[in-house]
């Protein structure tokens, strides 16, 4: 704060105007983002109002906007969710803790991280038309079934997973691991048992952050040739899929007006329920285990 | 960073099990514990998921859409154990890309397969069955506040649509404004566009081109609504769905002007716009419990309300009849 009367304090003259002019700009530009989202939130709960109930989320899909379900959707989504956790926790921190523990500072080191982190940027879309080149085409998978929705989606969040696991590596002081060593540890055992649970729970919550990411996704399932409507839940690997952001953009093609304000709302709202849901899951993952560190 | 600073020591004081001690023990049981969960998950997966898809899947026309998705609809409130999926990509793309490579099961059709499908299919070792499972009254739509316009004759409804025809509305009739046509029909894939064409453009003449092509039946709506001067055509159901927001053109066959109605469509007078709406049957996929099963439950589901409800017209009692004896006789074929 500018208590000195003016003169050469090297800040130029002092203006209280400026100052407090800054403050309200930034303040501004902070309401921008909250206010649209709660306005956008307002306006789908508003409109999902009266929609979203028990019979919308047990019942397949129908033309009669009061009958017309969520529940193949929501299955869909959770099926798909639990298969890209399977896929690309075991790869991504393996990949991780391969580039933060064992790969050596070299060119090569270098080019697979600078690599990463545009496959991280890369389009999702671009992720689709792999997806249907490499496991519709070439591998012969099928289109649309869940286990392509699953690859293609994984090979979308994995550069996340691997990026953030290493942050969380990372961040697990060198001291620790050269205790371990000075115990006698051998770099596996100091890994397991001392980097490994202590970047847990950062590995986690970026896991979880990037699945919820995952389930928004609507590009890559329409390059793969996800059906417009699915009924009925999936019951195999082969099985079609379809998944709540997929329903969404069908809904909102249909012509009544029902479908495009209230159904597509309800199911809006119930995706934006279980993306929250699972954010608070990372949350209190993190919590836990910082408090277990600490 | 550690990126390989020291090795680890070759030998050591204890053997660094217990290097993590202190709260190792809640650490490593909990590593335990994920890993045995991820294990009991994926064999449990496994379990569930390595057994084949039970699943009947369709692809074709989104005129035929609405129908097939409220018989699926139905179906799998009956028979959970089954997935029914509806992909929409119009009649033409249904056969050539899904259905004749043997993607699919069944294809919505809003028009008859033609030969070079027939021969796709047929290179497959594939035996497309045809079921008249609805009839559609194809609907011309323009603004509502196209005040002018309340009936076309076959004739002028060619003009408009056919390559170096009408320009303006004006061409047509000389009351009407001089204003340019926007247009907006269905995309030459679609069943829709080849039914119009047959019925209206005719043999002589090409449909035009310079339009707004869609297979997305409610592109079209946003269209109409948005310009005075716009007249489209889809299927009778995307216009009883928004009576309000554009309006239907009488058709004029040469016995005055008839309104696109589900009662002008089943009692024919709605000429020459009134069509069939097919599914087709692969007679491989129909070796499949769970096809068979929802194929006789489609037939039966054609001739109730089921179908009016969705703005098309149901099949006669009759034609249920004689589309199951048919099916029955298939799929004791393909059994066998």
């Amino acid at each position: 704060m500018a208590t000195e009367t003016g003169g050469d304090t090297g800040f130029g003259q002092v203006s209280r105007a400026k100052d407090v002019a800054f403050r309200y700009v930034t303040l501004a530009a902070t309401l921008v983002g909250i206010v649209s989202l709660a306005i956008l939130l307002a306006y789908v709960t508003v409109d999902a109002v009266g929609w979203l109930d028990w019979q919308f989320l047990t019942s397949p899909p129908h033309p009669d906007p009061f009958e017309a379900g969520y529940y193949p959707a929501l299955v869909g989504s959770i099926a798909l969710m639990v298969l890209i956790a399977l896929v690309t926790f075991p790869l991504g921190v393996g990949a991780a803790i391969y580039l933060e523990e064992y790969a050596s500072d070299n060119l090569l080191t270098r080019f697979i991280q600078l690599n990463i982190a545009n496959l991280a940027g890369v389009p999702s879309v671009v992720y689709g038309l792999l997806g249907l080149g490499l496991f519709v085409g070439l591998l012969n998978l099928g289109f649309g079934t869940l286990l392509v929705a699953g690859f293609t989606v994984s090979l979308l969040v994995l550069p996340i997973v691997i990026i953030s696991a290493q942050e969380a590596i990372r961040a697990v002081p060198d001291s620790q691991r050269q205790a371990s060593y000075g115990m006698g540890a051998t770099k596996w055992q100091t890994i397991r048992n001392v980097v490994l649970p202590r970047a847990m729970p950062g590995i986690m919550t970026g896991t979880i952050l990037a699945l919820g990411r995952a389930i928004g996704e609507t590009a890559p399932l329409i390059m793969i040739g996800a059906p417009t409507t699915v009924f009925g839940v999936p019951n195999s690997l082969f099985s079609k899929i379809s998944a709540m952001p997929m329903q969404i953009y069908t809904w909102a093609q249909y012509p009544s007006t029902e479908f495009q304000y209230g159904v597509v709302a309800a199911s809006a709202v119930t995706l934006l329920a279980v993306l929250l849901t699972i954010n608070s899951i990372a949350i209190l993952i993190r919590n836990k285990y910082q408090q277990q560190q600490s | 960073m550690s990126k390989d600073t020291t090795g680890p020591p070759s030998t050591g004081v204890g053997d660094g099990s217990d290097g993590g001690s202190g709260s190792g023990f809640g650490r490593r049981s909990f590593l335990a514990a994920a890993g045995v969960g991820a294990a009991a998950g994926l064999s449990g997966c496994t379990g569930v998921f390595a057994q084949e898809a039970r699943q009947v899947t369709i692809a074709g026309s989104s005129t035929v859409f609405p129908v097939t998705e409220a018989v699926g609809s139905a179906f799998t409130q009956r028979r959970t154990d089954v997935t029914v999926s509806i992909s929409q990509t119009g009649t033409g793309g249904g056969f050539s890309n899904f259905f004749c490579p043997g993607m699919t099961a069944i294809n919505n059709a809003s028009r008859e397969i033609v030969e070079e499908e027939l021969e796709q299919c047929g290179e497959n070792d594939i035996t497309p069955l045809e079921f008249t499972v609805a009839t559609d009254a194809l609907t011309v739509v323009v603004n509502p506040e196209a005040d002018w316009i309340d009936c076309l004759t076959v004739e002028e409804l060619r003009e408009i649509w056919r390559t170096d025809g009408a320009e303006q509305w004006s061409d047509i009739r000389d009351d009407w404004p001089d204003e340019e046509f926007e247009l907006y029909g269905a995309d030459t894939t679609s069943g829709t566009f080849d039914y119009f064409v047959e019925a209206i453009i005719g043999e002589e003449a090409n449909h035009r081109s310079d339009y707004h092509a869609t297979e997305r039946d409610r592109t079209i709506v946003q269209g109409i609504r948005g310009s005075q001067y716009a007249i489209g055509y889809f299927g009778f159901a995307y216009y009883s769905e928004n009576p309000d927001q554009i309006k239907a053109v009488k058709i004029d066959d040469g016995d005055g002007c008839v309104e696109p109605s589900v009662e002008n469509a089943m009692n024919e007078v709605y000429t020459p716009l009134s069509r069939p709406l097919f599914i087709y049957i692969s007679d491989q996929m129909l070796a499949e419990p769970e096809v068979q099963d929802f194929a006789r439950f489609y037939m039966e589901q054609a001739a109730t309300d089921l179908v009016s409800e969705v703005g098309y017209v149901p099949i006669t009692e009759e034609q249920r009849d004689e589309n199951l004896e048919r099916l029955e006789a298939a799929i004791e074929e393909v059994t066998e």
